[in-house]
């Protein structure tokens, strides 16, 4: 089995984010960076796929020279071969271009792909939007915020996670599935998988590799303001004897929080 | 308040290659979740995890730096800075490594038989194998030189009298790499079994130290061992302090690690920490302290990442390993206790890490050449004469 599984540089969750005014970005300098943990449940997922039934798997990353790292630890858990997608416009925010040019890669450099596997969402832009867009893209089918996945020849059975309930999809391979946290439990990249990762070459595409001109990417969304959350109000501690107390927190509740 | 600085106040990540932080970060995550979570439970009862072993194993975190025969192969450096986050952890966990890799894979790779190397270090890299270390005796510590275990050369055997002190995993080893005299006085190196006649351990209570760390008397008493488990090319006592200077450049890097895990405590503590109507990270006196513990390491880094390149170039020796355990030991001994002060009442306890690092780093202050030896070391190499004896 052929399995792309795409994955996108971000923030470490730990950081913490400051925000730019003037250029309406998050400043990078003193910032972890990490790949997407949603994606690395995709990545153990090709991974567990090709060690039951074969096949390879490769990573795909969009974005500049620095995306690098993040396809060596891809390399590292054990893909077989990662590929960069060479785009130095940054973070745009702008799904579609990066499902374009996924779409595009798919299309001419990747022969017959039989899964394509995304994290449900980037953490840091969270729109939950190129899974779904490559997969229009390329005409396939696709499930989305997958916690259970089997693949049996060319079907592929996914348990989604919906509104109080798990929603039980199958369809046809090739497909699209994004990867919900619950799916598997990353394993840990090993030494001897990062002295192996050393070795490997990682070729870059460029848009002009794919055939795109900049013009086949014009922005569809712009970001207009960039604002940190509000700081968290300090929190109520009731104090009283337990029975006064609930009392009290259920007022509080009713009456101010107007929860209940 | 402005924004803090983040943690790498002088870049010095820079100075690393990709894959060095790939696996401190893998190293990292391991912690986070494996050690973490439990470390306190074992602290308190005074065991060792050993349910982690073969997760270190397979992770590649013993005989990190060694190649072939199925150890991970990895570069000094990146030996180091897996010991850093390992020792964030607890300093039981990195002794483990440290005695696995360095104490006791280490001498079997240097100077091992082909036979001994096949038969025992890939199941040693994979953790299924425990090694321990011997050379302490409860009357030769500081002076190795005067260890009494005797091997009496018996037929194609050694059969060996003594004990060893101090010795960790000494219980939970299925290897013993001994260090004995011969009849003819020279000291050499046994691969002793576990389960071999003659040959008990017996477990250390009471320590208020290295608690999640199991530390055992190996007793030796008419056991014999066979001429093929004789390490044959460690002759005399530079072999042993061979595998010393190994493990020490490992220390050096894991104290990097306590007093990482001390300082981030104890500024968050300070800065969340009210009293007289401000947090206590605004007195000058509590800064003072925080700035000294975060320069203190800082400097503590570079000098274990120079001491790691110079060994990966091939151009280390002991004093200058010698150096890096020295000082690095000590800034986190000195950071562990002046965490612990700035967490008031609150740093007497195991709800923080401190007094955990702090009572760990009493043991690795004094194992592994106490800091007075490491003086003694570098005091012979700049001067050339020898205040030992
Ligand atoms: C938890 C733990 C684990 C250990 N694990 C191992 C192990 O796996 N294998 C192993 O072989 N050993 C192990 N050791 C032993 C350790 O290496 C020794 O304790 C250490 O070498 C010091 O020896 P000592 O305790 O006999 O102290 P001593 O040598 O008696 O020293 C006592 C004091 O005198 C000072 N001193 C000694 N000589 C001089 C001198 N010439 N000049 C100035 N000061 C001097 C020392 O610095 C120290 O302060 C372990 C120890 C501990 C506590």
């Amino acid at each position: 089995m052929n399995i792309l599984v795409f994955v996108k540089r971000v923030p470490d969750t730990e950081s913490k984010i400051r925000i730019d005014q003037q250029s309406n970005s998050i400043i990078k300098e003193g910032l972890n960076f990490i790949i997407s943990p949603y994606d690395e449940y995709a990545m153990e997922e090709a991974l567990r796929l090709k060690e039951a039934q074969g096949g390879k798997v490769t990573a795909v990353s969009v974005g500049t020279k620095e995306n690098q790292v993040i396809l060596k630890k891809c390399l590292a858990m054990g893909a077989d071969e990662a590929t960069l997608i060479k785009d130095d416009a940054g973070e745009t925010y702008d799904s579609l271009r990066v499902a374009k040019l996924l779409a595009q890669a798919v299309k001419q450099k990747f022969t017959e792909p039989h899964l394509l596997l995304f994290g449900k969402q980037s953490v840091g832009a969270d729109n939950a939007q190129v899974p779904s867009m490559v997969a229009e893209l390329l005409g396939m089918p696709q499930a989305n915020v997958v916690t259970k996945l089997e693949i049996e020849g060319n079907k592929g059975t996914a348990y989604r996670e919906i509104e109080g309930a798990s929603e039980k999809v199958s369809f046809s391979l090739p497909a699209v599935v994004s990867a919900q946290k619950g799916l598997n439990e990353p394993r840990y990249e090993t030494l001897k998988g990062i002295m192996m990762a050393k070795r490997k070459q990682i070729p870059e595409l460029s848009l002009q590799d794919l055939g795109m001109k900049e013009e086949d990417l014009s922005p569809q969304l712009e970001v207009v303001r960039m604002d940190a959350p509000p700081p968290r109000k300090a929190g109520k501690v009731v104090e009283d004897e337990p029975p006064q107390a609930a009392k009290k927190l259920v007022e509080f509740l009713c009456q101010e929080a107007k929860i209940i | 308040m402005t924004e803090p600085r983040e943690k790498d106040f002088l870049n010095i990540e820079d100075l690393f290659r990709d894959e060095e932080l790939m696996i401190r970060d893998t190293v990292k995550k391991f912690v986070d979740k494996e050690i973490l979570p439990e470390i306190d439970a074992h602290h308190r009862k005074a065991t060792f995890p050993l349910k982690l072993v073969p997760l270190l194993g397979e992770i590649g975190l013993l005989g990190i730096n060694l190649k072939g025969y199925g150890c991970p192969g990895g570069s000094n450096v990146e030996y180091g800075l897996a010991m850093q986050e390992l020792e964030r952890g607890d300093s039981g966990v990195r002794s483990f490594c440290s005695v696995q890799g360095s104490l006791c894979m280490f001498p079997i790779w240097a100077f091992g038989s082909e036979d001994q190397k096949k038969k025992y270090l890939p199941k040693m890299a994979e953790g299924k194998i425990i090694g321990c270390y011997g050379l302490t005796e409860s009357e030769a510590g500081s002076d190795p030189g005067s260890l009494k275990t005797r091997a009496r050369k018996e037929g194609d055997s050694y059969i060996l009298n003594g004990s060893k002190m101090w010795i960790t995993n000494g219980s939970i080893a299925d290897l013993a790499v001994v260090w004995a005299r011969t009849e003819e006085g020279e000291i050499k190196g046994f691969l002793v079994e576990k389960g071999t006649p003659g040959f008990e351990t017996s477990e250390i209570k009471g320590k208020f130290s290295m608690r999640a760390s199991v530390t055992s008397e190996l007793i030796f008493n008419e056991c014999r061992i066979p001429e093929k488990n004789v390490l044959p090319r460690a002759q005399g006592l530079k072999p042993p302090l061979k595998c010393l200077t190994e493990a020490r450049y490992g220390i050096s890097w894991g104290a990097l690690g306590s007093a990482q895990a001390c300082y981030e405590t104890a500024l968050k503590y300070a800065r969340e920490r009210i009293q007289f109507g401000k947090p206590i990270a605004s007195f000058q006196l509590v800064q003072h302290k925080l700035v000294n513990m975060l320069t203190a390491r800082e400097k503590g880094k570079l000098l274990s990442l120079q001491v790691g390149r110079e060994k990966d170039k091939g151009t280390a020796n002991h004093a200058m390993v010698s150096m890096a355990k020295m000082n690095n030991v000590q800034m986190a001994r000195n950071c562990a206790r002046t965490a612990r002060e700035i967490l008031g009442a609150n740093g007497i306890c195991d709800d923080y890490v401190p007094i955990r690092h702090m009572m760990n780093m009493e043991t690795v202050y004094t194992y592994e050449g106490t800091h007075d030896i490491h003086e003694l070391i570098i005091g012979r190499a700049i001067t050339g004469l020898n205040a030992f004896s």
